[in-house]
């Protein structure tokens, strides 16, 4: 099978600073990759250059596109990079404001994607955009309403639906409960791995939490100074880690 | 100091010719906004500055010149802009549309069709028809570049979702040729079907934000809309009570203290011309 994405010796400096050294994974259709780590351990600097959102001093971040097959993202012209961004591709930030507009109505904000690939009848985007508040758990009655006026969880939920109802195949997180108060969080992971599942959707979910990695991901990719210092199933690294590091992250000694 | 130690036009040569090819540059790329390096001008930004540096641009001995203000040529705005160029270009002036050679107008288009050797200049305060929701300059030059445009439509989809219909009644966002969308100046939505296809070249000057941009003759404007809240070039459904026009963009007017009201054609030149004709009104004189 081919890889969905396909990441090679993925690198990044800050001046002299690393970000990332040699980040190397593939990620297959309908996999989750979850990706932990201590601050400042470079979860979202690998993140952001997969995404496109940084450039990359080295690597690959090869993606099977729907139409050519693998294409090398770091590589390609940037109209088709933010192509990709905009419809196979969704990116959920950690603070909801980052990811929406908070100056556009709930409806809008949703329908932004749709409109953006093309759609031009207001009927059916507003039908999309209500059946998708719903799948997200906001009443519809609030979809003329400004995000503003959302608490921070149904921003968060807002966000998920905005970047999901394009149905992307790829969609990178970072750290999308972070912030939120506990209840939330486990109504709004309880969410994502509804949606997860149901859609089929392959991720990667940078984060804090070993909670969410043990719910969501898959598979486990462990970082400490920009390197990757363990990766396997998830259950697997959790339950019997390997390296140092990670078994202290697991025991909790270590607070990430 | 005399009036002969401008030159003519005011603007030095040099500035003239940068102007000319920001705007012939324009006119390459229909709707395209190209930076240019904006001049103080001898009145304040929000008065024209952009059109008239644009209009000094083109400005030759020969022209006829004309200014509209809201539709009107007597204004006090439209009157001080015709008479600095009569001042320091010698200009002849017209309020007739026909004979001008040069139109400078802020908010609308003249009713009378345009001709071909017709230039038409708008007056521009925000070139940026994305800046409403993308504050970003290098953001909404990539949108522009990449063809990104369905931030445009989010404004139009807020706009129903709030009114029930596309309240946008100025500045309706347009797209030139098929490829970008452009801000006509805040012109009334009824006259965005005149760019379409118009004989006449149209220019547009934005001073404060030192842009240009442009539409060469018969270039093919289309005002953007969703398939089921199609463009209406709406306007209020009156005849004018003036000439009796029932086709023409009207202005409502206060005749007395008793609120009374009538309609009246915000074109004047449009209007006088019909009432010399013998059209007439219901509330003629
Ligand atoms: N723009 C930047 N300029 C310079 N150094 C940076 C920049 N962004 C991140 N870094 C550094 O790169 C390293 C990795 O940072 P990164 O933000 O990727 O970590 P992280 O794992 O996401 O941390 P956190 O869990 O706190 O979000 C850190 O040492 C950080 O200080
Ligand atoms: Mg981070």
């Amino acid at each position: 099978m081919t890889p969905l994405l396909s990441v090679q010796d993925l690198s990044k400096m800050y001046g002299g600073h690393i970000g990332c050294k040699d980040v190397s994974f593939d990620l297959y259709p309908g996999e989750v990759m979850g990706i932990v780590g201590e601050s400042g351990s470079g979860k979202s600097t690998l993140l952001n250059c997969m995404a496109g959102h940084l450039v990359p001093d080295a690597g690959q971040v090869v993606f099977d596109t729907r139409a050519e097959g693998p294409q090398d993202t770091v590589t390609m012209s940037e109209p088709e990079r933010r192509m990709l961004g905009r419809t196979d591709w969704a990116f959920v930030h950690q603070h909801a404001r980052d990811g929406l507009r908070m100056g556009v109505s709930a409806g809008g904000n949703v329908g932004e994607r749709l409109m953006a690939v093309g759609a031009r009848h207001y009927g059916d985007i507003r039908a999309t955009a209500t059946d998708w508040l719903e799948r997200v758990e906001i009443d519809a009655g609030r979809i003329d309403d400004r995000p503003t006026t959302f608490s921070g969880g149904m921003q968060q939920r807002l966000q998920i639906a905005r970047n999901l109802v394009t149905g992307p195949r790829l969609v990178f997180m970072d750290e999308p409960t972070g912030g939120l108060d506990v209840s939330v969080q486990a109504r709004l992971l309880d969410l994502l791995r509804g949606l997860v599942r149901d859609m089929g959707l392959s991720a990667v979910i940078v984060t804090h939490d070993l909670a969410v990695v043990r719910l969501l991901a898959d598979r486990l990719m462990v970082m400490k100074s920009g390197h990757v210092v363990e990766q396997g199933l998830t259950d697997q690294v959790l339950d019997d880690p390997q390296h140092g590091y990670t078994q202290l992250l697991v025991s909790s000694v270590l607070q990430v | 100091m005399t009036e002969n130690a401008y030159n003519f036009a005011y603007l030095d040569e040099q500035t003239k010719r940068m102007i000319r090819r920001a705007i012939l540059k324009g006119l390459a790329i229909p709707g395209y906004q190209v930076p240019f390096a904006s001049r103080e001008m001898p009145m304040p930004y929000g008065w024209g500055t952009g059109g008239v540096q644009v209009s000094a641009a083109v400005l030759t001995p020969e022209d006829r010149f004309k200014v509209i203000d809201q539709g009107a040529d007597d204004t006090t705005n439209a009157v001080s802009i015709r008479s600095f160029f009569q001042r320091t270009a010698g200009v002849a002036t017209t309020t007739h549309t026909q004979e001008a050679t040069v139109i400078q107008t802020r908010h609308r288009i003249p009713e009378e069709p345009l001709n071909e050797g017709q230039i038409l200049v708008y007056q521009v305060p925000i070139p940026e028809p994305l800046r409403f929701l993308e504050p970003r300059e290098t953001e909404t030059r990539k949108m522009h570049a990449l063809e990104e445009y369905g931030l445009m439509h989010v404004k139009l989809y807020e706009d129903i979702a709030r009114h029930g219909h596309i309240a946008t009644a100025y500045a309706y966002p347009v797209k030139v040729e098929g490829r970008y969308v452009m801000d006509p100046s805040p012109i009334p939505k009824f006259d965005n079907p005149k760019m379409s296809g118009n004989a006449a070249i149209q220019l547009f000057g934005a001073g404060r934000e030192q842009r240009i941009y442009a539409l060469p003759p018969y270039t093919q404007v289309v005002s953007l809309d969703f398939e089921d809240h199609p463009f209406e070039a709406s306007k209020a459904d009156h005849p004018c009570g003036l000439c009796g026009a029932d086709d023409s963009y009207l202005d409502e007017v206060i005749v007395d203290d008793a609120g009374g009201r009538m309609f009246v054609c915000s074109d004047t030149d449009f209007c006088d011309a019909r009432q010399s004709a013998g059209f007439k009104g219901k509330d003629a004189a």
